[in-house]
């Protein structure tokens, strides 16, 4: 029985569609608005809020037009966060994405003009089109949660959460992030084409964008800080805390990949499986958690030694989780 | 693929190289140089090999070179049977058998070879050193099996765990060690082209002889005594007895084991002692004078000297009493006698002179005569040094009238000679004199440079009389020792000066413990073994006993090595213990739990196997998820868990 074989046999509780009955009301309003407007995409979903939930940033990879930008539209609108969109290009400087000083003649000073990175919700469209200078730029602000410029160090809002989408990396035009830059992002997720049934859906059924506008609010920004804190405090016993370590080990001892997963990653593991604990309704981790979570945290983390092969997330996680027994 | 016909490693590959260097470094100086420089190149090619990746070399070029090594050791020794053949034999094999390695099966091989190397070793030396050594090699060999089925931990880890699993065959040796029941003789027995180089004491004394001998520091033998140790000026360990002499050269004639009981009877207090006896090649048993015992399976030959009956050629240990003041050869036959006066037709003449004028001034008083020669001897202010000048053809005359100078083999001699002549019984007793008791473990310790000569008188109604000419003109050897006795400059071996007090400090604390190994390691033999299991409480042990207890004892151990490393199986949280078990009632039923399924998703896919269970299944699940997974699972939960998995029956 391989892992794989293993989830045909039952589909995880967490993604029935019927509403678990433990799970908490806002949480249950805010997937059903989500998966109204994005159709048969609920594990992607399910992953985006739950790193959000668990305070990481999310990278999207997948080709334009399968609905990146819709659902960070959706995540805004529903979780009450104010949005700002920054499409990367090649020519774009830092000073577009922090914001600059402008001499202001009437007060006779510099003045300060936020860029578009002070906003609750960051959608960075095409991150990969920038020069690594900018690159940087946004990842920093990304870590510190905060933007020095000019000498001054400005907090960045709370919530802060940032959604980048790349191409695949190997359309032309592109930068790829380095390694040390990907592992900022907590997890990395694919869209991909809806399934038949969604998209046959999607055709028939009203306009998005339309519907997107008319989305209201579930929560307020407040709620959720709270749910944050939520996420945060479920439990994680001795016995699972050991199985993320021999996941974390086990890829530091095999020779199919490069290097293995750093501590940072062993953390965004526990933080996003704690995060999927909480939607699933539960206030303790369960090994399906970070199985659960697990491609979405290695996909941009695992790099195999072999770079000629290219081998499905899904693999490598199925793989990697065969692998290692638990505690 | 097969586990057996994995390649081998880089890693394993080093590994196996460190083992191979180790094992047969410790060998070389036993080796032929062409062997070990073989043996170096083909450690470097393999280096190489591994170095660069290089492909390893054809199987045929291997068959040549084995072939090669194998007609080189038989044209070294002319076979291939014996000690250093066969080492040599396994050297060749060992170096080779590195570049051809192509399996795992390869590597085991190569260790099992290293191993048998370690044995190798002890066949040449037993010292700590040796020992310390092997235990290294062992160690790394042992690393190096573990690299060879997994070779990714960092050496030091493998070197520890080697170490651990050592340790814990530690106490199976110790118990083997001491229970085992030994036979008698070395384990270690199987030298016999040792003893061509060891210099001491031969059976025939020319002057210059003994001197050599002063400049060996090497241990004869080592005493202990049961009481106080007797004054240096009584310790005259008997040695080779020379009656006869040609001109220059006294040399043994003894009749071997001619007596099996002492033939003469103690006088005064006994000296009993143990001693040590080092390998010499020879059949003499030191003694002190005189044996009032014999050693198992030795005899007095007619001038009273034991022998074994087979040469010693491993160390051996005898206990000995001798009476210091016996009386000896009262009714000695007359050719023993007879032989005691002969002397060349001519040569000499002018000491020859001297003993006529003695016999004719006391006429047959024996006695007078005696006394007269030992005062004429003090006159004649001989001067005791190890580098005396060579003499001619008639070396009792020119020592004692020109030169004046000698050791003690020249003051022997001339005593002889000068009684002889005035036809007076007496002969040249060859030895060692005197001994060095080291303070740390109270034994005394005779070194090569403790030989001495000295001579026997026989007087009528008086037996043998021992009268040690050295002794008239330098009494500070016989009193005290070699250093005392020698004019200050002369060359002595290191550990014969008496300066240097820190040195000699630290020398006798490494003798103790050599001679400690020496004593309760290699001279464990059965006599040790009963009486250390007589202390013990088993009386008379026989195989049987032995036996019994060394399985007993050795079944204790394991049951205690076993209990502790299960100690930390045991310590499995038993709500995991209780799991297992119902996950092994359902993978009978054909529902295998996988090692990574997570309690939920495995109740999930099991309830929809066997739906008649599902509600205990996921009943049990929950509970499980309850104990490892949620914060302060209660006693009553792991009860309450135990309790529907024992009444779960699917």
């Amino acid at each position: 029985m391989t892992y794989n074989a293993a989830q045909k046999h039952i589909i995880h509780q967490s993604l029935r569609k019927t509403p678990t009955p433990m799970r908490l009301p806002e949480l249950e309003a805010i997937l059903a608005d989500i998966n109204r407007i994005i159709l048969g995409k609920e594990r992607p979903i399910y992953l985006s809020l739950a790193c959000l939930l668990a305070r990481g940033h999310l990278l999207i990879e997948d080709l334009p037009g399968v609905g990146k930008t819709t659902l960070a539209h959706v995540l805004s609108r529903v979780l009450g966060l104010d949005f700002q969109r920054i499409q990367f290009t090649s020519d774009m400087l830092p000073a577009d994405i922090l914001g600059v000083s402008i001499f202001d003649r009437d007060s006779g000073a510099f003045h300060f003009h936020p860029g578009p990175i002070f906003s609750q919700m960051v959608l960075a469209d095409e991150i990969n089109r920038a020069t690594p200078k900018a690159q940087s730029a946004l990842l920093e602000a990304m870590e510190e949660r905060q933007v020095t410029a000019e000498g001054a160090t400005r907090a960045l809002p709370e919530p802060f959460f940032v959604i980048a989408t790349q191409n695949p990396t190997h359309q032309i035009g592109t930068f790829p992030l380095p390694e040390s830059q990907l592992d900022r992002f907590m997890l990395k997720i694919e869209l991909g084409y809806p399934d038949p049934a969604a998209e046959r859906e999607l055709l028939a059924g009203a306009d998005r964008h339309q519907m997107v506008a008319n989305l209201a609010p579930r929560i307020t920004p407040q709620q959720l800080i709270e749910l944050q804190g939520k996420a945060r405090a479920v439990y994680a016993s001795p016995a699972l805390i050991d199985y993320v370590q021999s996941l974390a080990a086990h890829t530091r001892t095999e020779a199919r990949w490069q290097a293995g997963l750093s501590p940072r990653a062993g953390l965004a593991l526990l933080a996003v499986a704690r995060a999927w604990a909480l939607l699933d309704g539960r206030s303790h981790v369960l090994p399906e958690d970070v199985q659960a979570v697990l491609p979405g945290v290695i996909a941009h983390r695992l790099r195999p030694a072999d770079d000629s092969v290219r081998t499905e997330v899904g693999a490598v996680a199925a793989a990697l989780i065969e692998a290692v027994p638990l505690p | 693929m097969a586990r057996s016909n994995r390649p081998v490693s880089r890693r394993q590959a080093w590994w196996l190289l460190a083992t191979a260097l180790v094992a047969s470094l410790p060998l070389t100086p036993e080796l032929p140089l062409w062997l070990s420089l073989a043996a170096g190149i083909t450690f470097s090619w393999r280096a190489a090999l591994t170095w660069r990746q290089w492909h390893l070399p054809p199987r045929w070029l291997l068959v040549l070179l084995v072939i090669a090594g194998t007609v080189g050791v038989i044209l070294q020794y002319r076979t291939t049977l014996g000690r250093t053949p066969g080492v040599a034999l396994l050297v060749v094999f060992l170096a080779l058998k590195l570049l051809e390695l192509r399996a795992a099966r390869d590597v085991v091989v190569t260790a099992l070879l290293c191993y048998f190397l370690v044995f190798g070793q002890f066949l040449f030396t037993q010292t700590i050193p040796t020992a310390l050594l092997a235990a290294l090699t062992v160690l790394i060999t042992t690393a190096a099996l573990l690299a060879a089925s997994d070779d990714r931990p960092p050496p030091q880890q493998l070197l520890a765990r080697a170490g651990l699993m050592l340790a814990q065959a530690l106490p199976f040796m110790l118990l083997l060690f001491v229970l085992f029941p030994r036979v008698q003789g070395p384990l270690w027995g199987i030298p016999q082209d040792r003893f061509s180089a060891v210099s001491g004491l031969s059976d025939s004394m020319s002057p210059g002889s003994i001197a050599q001998l002063s400049q060996s520091d090497a241990i004869v033998f080592r005493v202990k005594f049961t009481g106080e140790v007797p004054p240096q000026s009584q310790l005259y360990w008997r040695g080779p007895v020379m009656p006869s002499f040609d001109g220059r050269t006294w040399r043994v004639t003894q009749t071997m084991g001619t007596y099996r009981d002492i033939p003469y009877a103690g006088v005064g207090a006994a000296v009993d002692y143990e001693v040590t006896l080092e390998p010499h090649g020879k059949r003499w048993l030191f003694a002190l004078e005189l044996p009032a015992t014999l050693p198992p399976d030795s005899a007095l030959t007619n001038d009273y000297q034991p022998v074994a009956r087979q040469p010693v050629r491993n160390r051996m240990r005898y206990t000995q009493r001798a009476w210091p003041r016996a009386i000896a050869g009262v009714n000695e036959p007359s050719s023993v006698l007879r032989s005691a006066l002969a002397l060349p037709r001519d040569g000499n003449p002018r000491t020859r002179a001297v003993s006529a004028s003695w016999r004719a001034q006391y006429g047959d008083d024996d006695a007078a005569i005696l006394a007269a020669a030992e005062n004429w001897f003090n006159q004649q202010l001989l001067i005791y040094t190890l580098n005396p000048p060579l003499l001619g053809s008639d070396i009792v005359d020119e020592f004692l009238f020109d030169t004046k100078r000698g050791f003690c083999e020249h003051f022997a001699a001339s005593f002889v000679f000068a009684l002889r002549a005035a036809g007076v019984p007496a002969r040249v007793v060859a030895g060692y004199q005197g001994g060095e008791v080291n303070p740390v473990d109270g034994y005394l310790v005779v070194r090569q440079y403790d030989a001495h000569a000295w001579t026997e008188v026989w007087i009528a109604g008086r037996g043998w009389v021992r009268i040690d000419p050295t002794a008239i003109s330098a009494p500070s050897r016989i009193n005290l020792n070699l250093a005392a006795a020698v004019p200050a400059g002369e060359t002595l071996p290191f550990l014969a000066r008496s300066d240097l007090t820190w040195l000699r400090e630290l020398r006798y604390r490494l003798d103790a413990i050599t001679n400690g190994w020496n004593q309760r390691v290699l001279g464990y033999n059965p006599q040790r073994q009963r009486d250390l299991l007589a202390d013990l409480g088993l009386n008379e042990p026989d195989w049987r006993s032995m036996t019994a207890v060394l399985s007993v004892l050795c079944g204790a151990v394991m049951l205690g090595l076993t209990g502790w490393i299960l100690r930390n199986r045991l310590r499995v949280d038993p709500a995991l213990a209780a799991w297992r078990r119902f996950t092994a009632r359902l993978a009978k039923r054909g529902i295998a739990w996988q090692p990574w399924e997570g309690p939920l998703a495995f109740a999930e896919r099991a309830a929809r196997q066997t739906p008649i269970h599902a509600e205990d299944i996921r009943a049990i699940a929950a509970l499980y998820v309850r104990l490892r997974y949620e914060p302060a699972p209660q006693a009553s939960d792991l009860a309450q868990f135990r309790v529907k998995i024992a009444r779960f029956k699917p």
